[in-house]
């Protein structure tokens, strides 16, 4: 039984244009495997059946097939057949380009063009030029490590950038370049990561997305050969690269929704590589309707044994520990098509283990085998080559002990294109079991009872058991052994197994030599796989948000009487004694003495105080970036493309009273991105986050930040305020032309996302809020925007407001600034705590702002201040933070306050809520409870014992010997605009993009 | 002649048009009384009604109806008024630091090298910055200036905060000697986090640990050099510390981890040196034992987001009514960079919300600071023979919607509450005819 192929050669088929050195060796390479059990794929599987290649090619299978006189007869009696796997997901046999490691940096020069040599597009990060095929070269190593676990095809592909070019199918051979590859250009490749790319641009998640929408619609315009392009290979590529297969590296629950959302707007169905979170989203995920790719590489258990160490570690991270397993078998629950993928283990080695973890998660074995086969062979359109046992098709396929996601199950030989790559040869023939050993030397002969259990391990049967030192590598075999259990020396044997006998020789205890045979007499006992703790997977739940304060379900809009209360209506009849307000349908449904309501939740308001809810002007929680700050004009950029719906200073600020925020672009540049608007609705989606029907605006900023006062080495116009106006002057100038043009020639006009945005402010479609500190630039950008026939609607921080408050007052704007913040930065040296009281004299409407995910939740008692300096009213105080904004964020008919019809975002405090001493005791959004104190409690009870659930059951495993990892602290990122520094707690960073405190 | 002043909230004399002109109060030696008031001793008590007689900067008696002479003397009614001590600043960089961003020459409270013990903060202390009135007007008398930078900062000086010069203003000299401990906490680096990476990462611990044995390898050697009283070469830095060793000076350990306060205690017990913590934010999960070794602690900042996501959300708000639970003799500070400090009161009325009394939340802007520091024989609390260092106001100080300061005395000098931001209110109003 010893047919181990043609092991471990690379396999010379000829090529019939490459000249042969030396005598020619055409072979057919017939192979006729029989007796075995052939899964053909996962619904088919034949019994007793044999499979039939030749030339690298399956010629049959079947229980029937006639078996060639020329064919090579494998005995697989017992055995497994069944299609290698594909990964899908590879970059197999290329270069990973040299990564820088750093992002955007605020201080260092920006590289504002590509460097990219060549006919190419304007960015670095668009690799449409890259053909994986023509950069592949066979790397046998690494194919070996694939082929082990089971892999024989793959499609690989650079990854680098955020278009990446196209991939390639290849199989894992050891071949000629040119044998291997399958498909020359079977995808197209996109992520959002820019990768090794040192150009500035883009510098964020929202750049990136406008990049690739803009790309779309450059490549489209490209098509009419427009002669001020000249030749643009990149956008010719991404043209051609269109009808393949998009495949989009998303890596994380938000970015498939960020990366499906692209492709919706431009007709693309990507595929999706996801990250192994996307468990937390199931609905949203399946609403993609993408086909996805799962990675297997599972979080590591981290070691918490130390509480200080544990301490620092989320719960949402132990939850993810524990329930990212499961992410394979809820896709299949869910019905969404999805492949595996290997490629993010670190030891590939780990993929069966893993495998079979997702297994074990409920993961059934036909869906695991159709995601390794069937389904990536099917995207890529190499199904009639790979992906089941099928006449016709490449001969690529495993020979295995048993079923192939058994945990004993070996495999034995991984066959790619008709050539035998052993993994396990050497247990192909079982050996365990009792021989007859004989011994021969110049006494005679003496015989053992030898019994092997294993390739390693083997005992002499005697009056007692005698230990003996063996290994058999599938051809050779040393054993030694003492005459009885005490004796000091050894018979040492050597020998080879030949078809089923064994013999060698070797010396005896006095050194005389010997020969010897074994003949195998009987089978041992062969052991099933094991039992091993097979306790019933218990998992936590998944919580909306996937945080610690999530929700195990969403709270819903209530009918609700707040009864009693002392109402701040910031209507004319004010302040409200011993007043009820009914919500019904997320507004505000009934203000008035001893309401009433059919089946209405009443909430005791008596000797409370119910307020608006706040809103927040100028904030930047909820975004997984902020600040685009690689030009000085990225009006294309959007904050709304990367809203993150699990900041947990949503929860913190609605625990502050706060039920609107809107999130600004931060201040690196003079015109930033789009701003959105959400409502504090802890638990929905990014999408749901959303404030609906809300006017759009945008973010600008002028002074230090935009001319990077900070940076030693600005190269990036302007440097100063004189530019900043320049800025502004360019860009209007620009889009009056590009309007202009538009109008006039529509079609030939390439459409540009930036001047999109701009020549929407032109037409009062969308406002400007605009960071700004000091007097002479507040006045010289209204002058800007009156030459261009617009107003700003909001000067936001100014805090040198009061010095052109009847400037602001005619030009019409909105002012919204920090309570009592200066002397942080030569713009704010004359900053004064009465800058809010002394606008709202001159008749500006006045709202304060954090700019802080700390004191955004404090925004009541910042109102405060004004009565403090400037003696302000509280009505008018509080209405600072409430109406105020609502009426700068033309939302005024929603929000702002509390008057029958108006949408029902309510805070119940324990205290007249300018106080330092009012806690906010339940925030109601839209008729409905987000935040309630008691609850609050509750919840922090249910953290400790999740928290404790979990660290025990780590701890347990780290007792049975699981495999731990370091804990590691889970760090939050907290984005700021970039204009000061921040208190954020010890495991935060601080991330300003445009940083100018070197923090 | 008896002279009685009428308090105005934000009284402003007509002249007064640019800081330069706000002069530090004059010394008094004379008799003064306020009168009437609604007396917060700083202690815990609460006296109404009660008059302060103040003569020579020093109070001198306090009670009910004390007569008034009629004689050279300065009245101020307080009737309806709350009284409270002179707030105290604990740990600040208040006339180090002009402007913290982009103007470095307005900068001088980092100094470079990672041994600094010799450096002090009093030399560099202006008492010019533009912060300062802003400070007082809002009841902040007095502050601690600390210097920052290196494993060992220098030391820091108790000041108050009316002065010509830091000669004036120097209320305690170089009360305490600074130390930061470093983290043991390992963090991605910027980039890294940017890129979604976690690389691999240096073992902050055992990185931690070696700085903290090469500061104790100085107190060490420190301790050798002093027990000799003569040295061919002199060694500024090793003498710089004598006071900590003889006790008369602190040792004020700047850190927020666990791992950071433990590694305080063994100041005290290998050095005997009277530790305090600086920062603290994570004190409330082991007050008891900061308490058994008799550590004191500052709260850098209330008005700070929770350490971990997981936290109770309003965790920093409450730590102060842990740690007065437990005993531990606390200070609450402002550390806040943009609003520059002015804010102390306000934090600790957030205290006072979670779960302090209101009296013992001002104890930790007032009299638990000065004991901290090192100054309660002369300041911290309205009692007799303490330097008249008092803020009167009108309503609640801790609550920002009644704390309006309107007198205030620094050993019984009435200062000045104006400032440049008054002024600019002023000259703003002046031009819209407000």
């Amino acid at each position: 039984m010893l047919l181990t192929g043609c092991a471990f050669a690379l396999h010379l088929s000829a090529q019939e244009t490459f000249p042969v050195n030396g005598v020619a060796d055409k072979r057919d390479k017939c192979f006729a495997f029989t007796h075995a059990t052939i899964v053909k794929e996962s619904q088919t599987t034949l019994q007793d059946a044999t499979l039939i290649i030749r030339k690298g090619k399956i010629v049959a299978v079947g229980a029937n097939a006639a078996i060639p006189k020329d064919a090579v007869v494998i005995d697989c009696k017992g055995k497994y057949i069944y299609p290698s796997f594909i990964d899908i997901y590879t970059d197999y046999g290329l270069t990973a380009p040299q990564r820088d490691p750093r992002g955007f940096d605020f201080r260092a020069p920006a590289q504002l063009t590509s460097n990219q040599k060549g006919s190419y597009g304007w960015n670095q990060a668009i690799h449409t030029d890259i053909d994986a095929s023509a950069l592949f070269t066979t790397d046998d190593a690494k194919a070996k490590s694939l082929r082990e676990v089971g892999f024989g095809t793959v499609l690989s592909h650079q990854k680098d950038g955020i278009a990446r070019g196209t991939g390639v199918v290849v199989t894992l051979a050891n071949e000629k370049e040119n044998l291997v590859i399958l498909k020359e250009k079977a995808s197209a490749h996109y992520s959002l990561s820019k990768g090794a790319s040192t150009q500035s641009y883009p510098s964020s998640m929202m750049g990136t997305i406008a990049l690739l929408r803009q790309t779309y619609l450059d490549a489209q315009w490209y098509k009419s050969n427009p002669a001020t392009e000249g030749v643009n290979l990149s956008l010719k590529y991404w043209n051609e690269e269109q009808n393949l297969p998009q495949i989009f590296d998303a890596n994380d629950k938000w970015n498939c929704l960020r990366a499906d959302r692209i492709g919706d707007e431009f007709g693309v169905q990507y595929i999706l590589k996801a990250g192994g979170n996307e468990y937390q989203r199931m609905k949203e995920m399946k609403e993609t309707k993408a086909t996805f790719i799962l990675p297997l590489n599972f979080p590591q258990a981290m070691d918490v044994e130390d509480p200080n160490d544990a301490r620092f570690v989320s719960l949402a991270d132990m939850k993810h520990w524990e329930m990212a397993p499961a992410e394979p078998a809820m896709f299949e629950k869910e019905n969404i098509q999805f492949c595996l993928t290997a490629s993010d283990l670190r030891d590939v080695k780990q993929f069966g283990t893993n495998l079979r973890k997702a297994i074990e998660y409920g993961l059934t074995e036909n869906k695991a085998l159709d995601a390794l086969t069937k389904t990536p062979a099917t995207l890529l359109g190499v199904y009639d080559k790979v992906g089941s046992l099928e006449e016709g098709k490449l001969a690529n396929f495993v020979i295995t002990s048993g079923p192939i996601f058994n945990e004993k199950t070996i495999i034995y030989q991984n066959w790619v294109q008709g050539d035998n790559y052993n993994v396990k040869n050497e247990n192909w023939s079982a050996i365990a079991g009792v021989y007859n050993l004989s011994v021969t030397g110049k006494n005679g002969t003496k015989t053992y009872t030898l019994d092997v259990k294993s390739e390693s391990s083997a005992n002499i049967l005697s009056t007692d058991t005698i230990p003996a030192k063996f290994s058999y590598d599938g051809k050779l075999i040393k054993l030694s052994f003492g005459e009885s259990k005490r004796s000091r020396s050894s018979l040492r044997l050597s020998g080879v197994n030949s078809d089923s006998l064994w013999q060698g020789n070797g010396l005896d205890t006095s050194g005389a030599m010997i020969q010897w045979s074994a003949v195998y007499t009987k089978a041992t006992e062969v052991k099933a796989d094991s039992a091993r703790r097979k306790m019933p997977i218990r998992l936590g739940k998944v919580t909306f948000p996937f945080d610690g304060y999530g929700w195990e379900e969403l709270p819903k809009q209530e009918t609700m009487i707040i009864k009693n209360a002392t109402v701040w209506t910031n209507e004319k009849d004010g302040r409200m004694e011993n007043t009820d307000v009914l919500v019904k349908n997320g507004k505000i449904a009934a203000i008035g003495k001893n309401l009433s309501e059919a089946g209405a939740k009443t909430i005791d308001g008596t000797g409370k105080y119910l307020t608006p809810g706040i809103i927040d002007e100028h904030s930047h929680i909820a975004a997984a970036s902020i600040n685009e700050g690689a030009q000085s004009v990225t009006a294309e950029v959007r904050i709304a493309d990367n809203l993150n719906p699990d900041d947990i200073n949503i929860y913190r600020q609605l625990s502050g009273g706060v039920t609107s925020s809107h999130i600004l672009h931060g201040s690196a540049n003079t015109i930033g991105g789009q701003t959105q608007l959400i409502k504090l609705r802890w638990g929905a989606d990014d999408e749901e986050l959303k404030f609906k029907g809300a006017d759009p605006f945008i973010k600008f900023a002028l002074g230090e930040n935009v001319k990077r006062t900070t940076s030693q080495n600005n190269n990036r116009f302007p440097d100063t305020r004189m530019g900043v106006e320049q800025i502004l002057n360019d860009a209007f100038a620009r889009a009056t032309d590009y309007q202009n043009a538009l109008k006039a020639n529509p079609k030939a006009t390439r459409r540009d996302l930036e001047l999109d945005a701009l020549v929407e402010i032109m037409n009062s479609k969308r406002f400007i809020t605009c960071h700004s500190y000091v007097q002479s630039e507040i006045t010289s950008t209204m002058r800007i925007a009156e030459k261009y026939g617009f107003r700003v609607n909001t000067f936001t921080h100014i805090l040198e407001g009061y010095k052109v408050a009847d400037k602001m007052k005619a030009h019409g704007a909105n002012v919204s600034t920090f309570s009592d913040w200066w002397a942080y930065k030569m713009e704010v040296q004359d900053a004064i705590p009465y800058n809010a009281a002394l606008m709202a004299k001159m008749g500006l409407n006045v709202c304060i702002n954090s700019d802080d995910a700390e004191m955004a939740r404090r925004l009541n008692q910042e109102a405060a201040k004004s009565v403090k300096y400037g003696g302000m009213s509280e009505d008018d105080a509080f209405k600072m933070v409430t109406l105020n904004p609502a009426k700068a964020l033309h939302v005024e008919n929603k929000v702002g306050s509390i008057k029958v019809g108006k949408d029902a975002d309510l805070v119940l405090w324990s205290d007249n809520p300018l106080s330092i001493y009012a806690k906010a005791e339940k925030t109601i959004v839209d008729g409905t409870l987000y935040y309630d104190i008691d609850h609050d409690t509750q919840m922090r009870k249910q953290i400790t014992a999740e928290r404790n659930r979990l660290i025990n059951k780590i701890i347990s495993e780290k007792k049975a010997g699981a495999p731990m990892g370091a804990a590691r602290p889970s760090f939050q990122t907290i984005l700021s605009c970039g204009d000061h520094d921040h208190h954020d707690g010890l495991i935060t960073i601080d991330f300003q993009d445009g940083d100018n405190n070197g923090k | 002649m008896k002279k009685t002043f009428a308090i105005l909230a934000c009284a402003l004399s007509v002249s007064a048009f640019a800081q330069e002109t706000v002069y530090p109060a004059k010394e008094y030696k004379g008799k003064l009384y306020i009168t009437d008031g609604t007396v917060h001793v700083g202690n815990g008590q609460v006296l109404t009604n009660t008059t302060i007689e103040i003569e020579n900067g020093k109070i001198v008696k306090l009670g009910q109806n004390l007569p008034i002479p009629m004689d050279d003397v300065k009245v101020f009614s307080a009737k309806g008024k709350h009284v409270y001590p002179g707030l105290i600043l604990p740990d600040t960089d208040l006339g180090l630091k002009e402007i913290g961003s982009g103007v470095r020459g307005s900068n001088d409270y980092a100094e470079l090298g990672d041994l600094n013990p010799s450096v002090r903060s009093i030399s560099a202390y202006n008492t010019d910055s533009k912060i300062t009135g802003t400070l007082r007007a809002n009841g902040i008398l007095l502050a601690s200036v600390t210097p920052q930078g290196g494993s060992i900062s220098g030391s820091s000086s108790v000041v108050q905060l009316d002065a010509w010069n830091y000669e004036d203003a120097a209320y305690k000299l170089d009360n305490a000697i600074h130390i930061s401990l470093p983290s043991f906490i390992s963090r991605p680096s910027r980039f890294a986090a940017f890129l979604g990476q976690r690389g691999e990462q240096p073992d902050a611990t055992k990185q931690a640990l070696d700085k903290v044995e090469e500061i104790k390898s100085f107190f060490r050697q420190a301790k050798a050099y002093l027990a000799e009283s003569t040295h061919k070469e002199t060694n500024l830095k090793l003498e710089a510390v004598k006071g900590l060793f003889n006790g008369t000076q602190k040792l004020f350990v700047h850190g927020d981890q666990i791992k950071q306060m433990l590694i305080a205690v063994d100041f005290v017990k290998e050095f005997g040196f009277n530790v305090v913590i600086v920062g603290g934010s994570e004190s409330w999960q082991i007050a008891d034992l900061l308490k058994q070794n008799n550590i004191a602690v500052i709260l850098n900042e209330q008005h700070a987001l929770p350490s971990t996501e997981d936290d109770d959300v309003d965790q920093p708000f409450k730590t102060p009514a842990v740690l007065q639970k437990a005993g531990v003799l606390f200070a609450i500070n402002d550390s806040h960079d943009e609003s520059r400090y002015r804010n102390l009161p306000f934090n600790a009325g957030t205290a006072a919300t979670y779960g302090l009394t209101k009296e013992e939340a001002l104890s930790a802007i007032t009299l638990n600071s000065a004991k901290i520091l090192g100054v309660s024989d002369k300041t911290g609390s309205l009692e007799v023979g303490k330097d008249a260092n008092i803020v009167i106001s009108d309503g609640d100080i801790l609550d920002m919607k009644s704390s309006l300061i309107s007198k205030a005395f620094i050993q019984g000098r009435d200062v000045s509450l104006d400032n440049k931001q008054k002024e600019l209110y002023e000259k703003y109003k002046y031009k819209y005819g407000l």
